[in-house]
């Protein structure tokens, strides 16, 4: 038998054959423990400012240090976790896999922006001891502040504009890849949903990460030029410099979610033995979510001042993207009626999925109108909004996907009973942390606070105690996959009995992925 | 539809990513549009005033030169199409020239602005106003990461005429020399763009 990825070293020894590998196996795990790495980092901070927020007044921090933590969280989290999360560790893993290719098109373009995203997340986090302290304008860096603090911001800035180039070259590289290699009878409409998924969120990654990166080069130019696009002693607007921002922000929050729609596709149909419902539809609300996603930036800026013109329009167009989004968990719910179930760790996971995403959904529906938003803005509302959202989807999809493909990537076998515990402890500690937070910034109290008036102090002990049980049912999630990892049983190559091509390779697959190109005749979830 | 790399070399996947890659820079440069069209419409008279101080003709210069370096390096692809490797050497000697004659260009040309005092953050420019502050801010950046594209292009195909030189490229095997073709004519098209912007819209 052919030696499998984790076998075969190539050239190089040790270390070497994985930083040096072009193989996208390799990059994926490569990127995986990177990932988990600076999740580790940015949970560690969200964890010691929840409690901070124990308690009125200082509790453990300084209002400066809380202000540093927020940025460093926002930026790590969102620029080096849940941009990258979905697409650069299982996308790179499997999306040649499922399409019948033996490698992405451009393999040391792959590598190439792995480097670049070790080097961004290193300048971000090189920005927190030199100069002259740590950036503290949050991770929107909002004109004019992110030029006139003493804060360090350049690295970071700089850090954020390589982050971006390295996602627009693994976005470029998905494309062709889609484009050019899929395997022989693989119509575009035979292409498994995590493919399709990787294939819209690539034309975000390269339509709309270039905006961030000319937008941090123009920060970049205030601080040290002095130009004045958004300096308003000289001329700028500090408002073009939000439109400029959320013209990226708001379609990368598609970047993190329609991935992570695409393996919860995959993982519901795989364990409801049944093909997916609407399958169609899915395709078509994958790619609208990615269009339409284009166009609602403005609702981040309902305060900021814009004419209520360009309210109504981004409040309807935001209340569009809803429907896209409602026809997929329509479909997955429908996938599963009459379905032979079978309750495994994965499909908790999309279950669990399924649940936060919908409430996080719906409380952006609350702030995308007008009049709910001008209460909501800037409260911790929003936190909790984004957080059901960006942690509750992408986070929640990007657990399910470890425990979906564990099996494949490893070729072992994980304890069930602990993952499950863990995902009952994360779940519950998840609720408990951010549902809080909904009444709190109902109740109106702003985000970006260390302190807080004592009213609102049930509820953030009731939310710091969540984010304890957060914390160790993520320990448990992933000291349970290390363990597994020695003493777990071998896997077989199709453990769940998934149709999609990566089940019918061994598990781990082997370096070249295929002996023989399969031959495409049927859909991608063909059970019967 | 299977290709695998390795084994077998796919022109059009290359060139299919090499365009890709063309739509993430127009868009680089679409959030400077963006930028620019805002403050024009806000600054109307103060831009008008300040483009008609930019000399046309150096401007007008540089547009023919970029669009003749454009010409000859397509020309030389089908010169390396044709298994004429010393004219295809040429070519691109000529297009590297261009390119370099541009920067000249442009170096006197922000010279003379600088001798003047007109740069970001100058004392002397703050003092002519915002709209002037924004105008030349906007000139200074766009024009400089356009040069910079014009750098980075050159490179490109220095390393390109070098592989030329020892037969790497050749009539079978050209796509590298087309994705250079490519990134120079965006370079081109872009400043096709900025130079009615900056110089002939008064």
């Amino acid at each position: 038998m052919e030696p499998s990825f984790l076998e075969h070293t190539g050239k190089y020894k040790g270390i070497f054959s994985w930083i040096f590998s072009t193989d996208h196996k390799r990059i994926g795990l490569l990127y995986l423990f990177s990932i988990l790495s600076f999740f580790a980092i940015g949970a560690t901070l969200g964890l010691l400012m929840k409690f901070e927020l124990i308690a009125p007044g200082k509790t453990i921090m300084t209002a400066q240090t809380y202000n540093a933590f927020f940025t460093l969280h926002g930026i790590i989290m969102i620029f080096a976790v849940v941009i990258p999360g979905l697409p650069a560790v299982f996308g790179n893993f499997l999306l040649p896999i499922m399409i019948g290719a033996k490698d992405v098109a451009f393999p040391r373009i792959n590598l190439l922006s792995w480097y670049l995203y070790v080097t961004g997340v290193t300048l971000v986090v090189i920005s927190q001891f030199t100069g002259q302290g740590p950036p503290d304008t949050g991770w929107t860096f909002y004109a004019p502040y992110s030029f006139r603090t003493a804060g360090n911001m350049l690295p970071a800035v700089f850090g954020a504009f390589v982050l971006g180039f390295s996602s627009i070259l693994t976005g470029l590289n998905f494309l062709v890849t889609i484009h050019r290699m899929r395997a022989p009878g693989m119509t575009w409409l035979k292409m498994p949903l995590f493919p399709w998924a990787l294939y819209a969120t690539g034309w975000v990654q390269l339509l709309a990460t270039p905006i961030i990166g000319i937008t941090m080069l123009m920060i970049v130019a205030e601080r040290t030029l002095h130009i004045g696009f958004f300096d308003p002693t000289l001329g700028g607007d500090p408002l073009l410099y939000q439109h400029l921002f959320w013209t990226y922000s708001h379609p990368a929050v598609y970047i993190m979610i329609l991935p992570a729609m695409g393996a919860i596709s995959e993982i519901i149909s795989t364990f409801s033995h049944k093909t997916i419902f609407g399958y169609n539809f899915m395709v078509v609300s994958t790619l609208a979510i990615a269009f339409v996603g284009y166009f609602v930036w403005g609702h981040h800026m309902f305060t900021s001042g814009m004419s209520s013109t360009a309210q109504y329009a981004f409040s309807l167009l935001t209340f569009l993207v809803a429907i896209p989004s409602a026809i997929k968990v329509f479909n997955w719910i429908s996938t599963m009626h009459k379905g032979s179930i079978e309750l495994q760790t994965p499909f908790y996971w999309a279950m669990a999925f399924v649940f936060v995403f919908m409430i996080g959904g719906f409380s952006g529906l609350i702030l995308g109108s007008l009049a709910a938003n001008v209460h909501l803005h800037n409260t911790h509302f929003v936190v909790a909004h984004f957080h059901f959202i960006v942690f509750g989807g992408t986070g929640f999809a990007f657990f399910g996907a470890m425990h979906y493909w564990f099996p494949k990537i490893t070729g072992k076998m994980y304890d069930t009973r602990w993952a499950n515990i863990g995902l009952v402890l994360f779940f519950i500690g998840f609720i408990t942390l951010y549902g809080p937070m909904f009444y709190l910034g109902f109740k109106g109290m702003p985000r970006r606070y260390y302190d807080y008036d004592e009213i609102f102090h049930a509820g953030n002990i009731v939310s710091t105690m969540g984010s304890w049980v957060l914390y160790s049912g993520l320990a448990i999630i992933i000291i349970n996959l290390f363990a597994s990892l020695k003493s777990g049983s071998k896997a077989p190559s199709d453990p769940w009995g998934g149709k999609t091509l990566e089940w019918t390779v061994p598990s781990p697959p082997p370096v070249e992925n295929f002996d023989e190109i399969p031959v495409i005749t049927k859909g991608p979830y063909d059970y019967k | 539809m299977n290709t695998t790399p390795e084994l077998h070399r796919d022109d059009l996947t290359s060139k299919t990513g090499m365009w890709f890659f063309l739509f993430t820079e127009m868009l680089l440069f679409g959030g400077l549009f963006v930028v620019y069209s805002v403050y024009r419409y806000r600054n109307a008279e103060a831009f008008h005033l300040a483009a008609q101080e930019l000399k046309v003709a150096i401007g007008t210069t540089n547009t023919i030169i970029l669009l003749i370096s454009s010409t000859t390096i397509a020309m030389s692809i089908t010169a390396i199409q044709k298994k004429n490797k010393k004219l295809a050497l040429l070519l691109l000697g000529t297009t590297i020239l261009l390119g370099l004659a541009f920067l000249v260009n442009k170096y006197f040309e922000w010279g003379e602005h600088l001798k003047e005092h007109i740069y970001p953050g100058s004392a002397v420019l703050a003092l002519r106003g915002q709209g002037d502050v924004l105008f030349y801010g906007l000139y200074f950046f766009m024009t400089g990461l356009h040069a910079l594209h014009i750098i980075i292009g050159l490179i490109f195909i220095g390393v390109i005429t070098v592989m030329i030189y020892r037969n790497k490229i050749d009539s079978d095997n050209h796509v590298l020399l087309e994705n250079s073709g490519l990134y120079w004519h965006l370079v081109d098209l872009i400043w096709i763009f900025l130079f009615p912007l900056f110089y002939l819209i008064t």
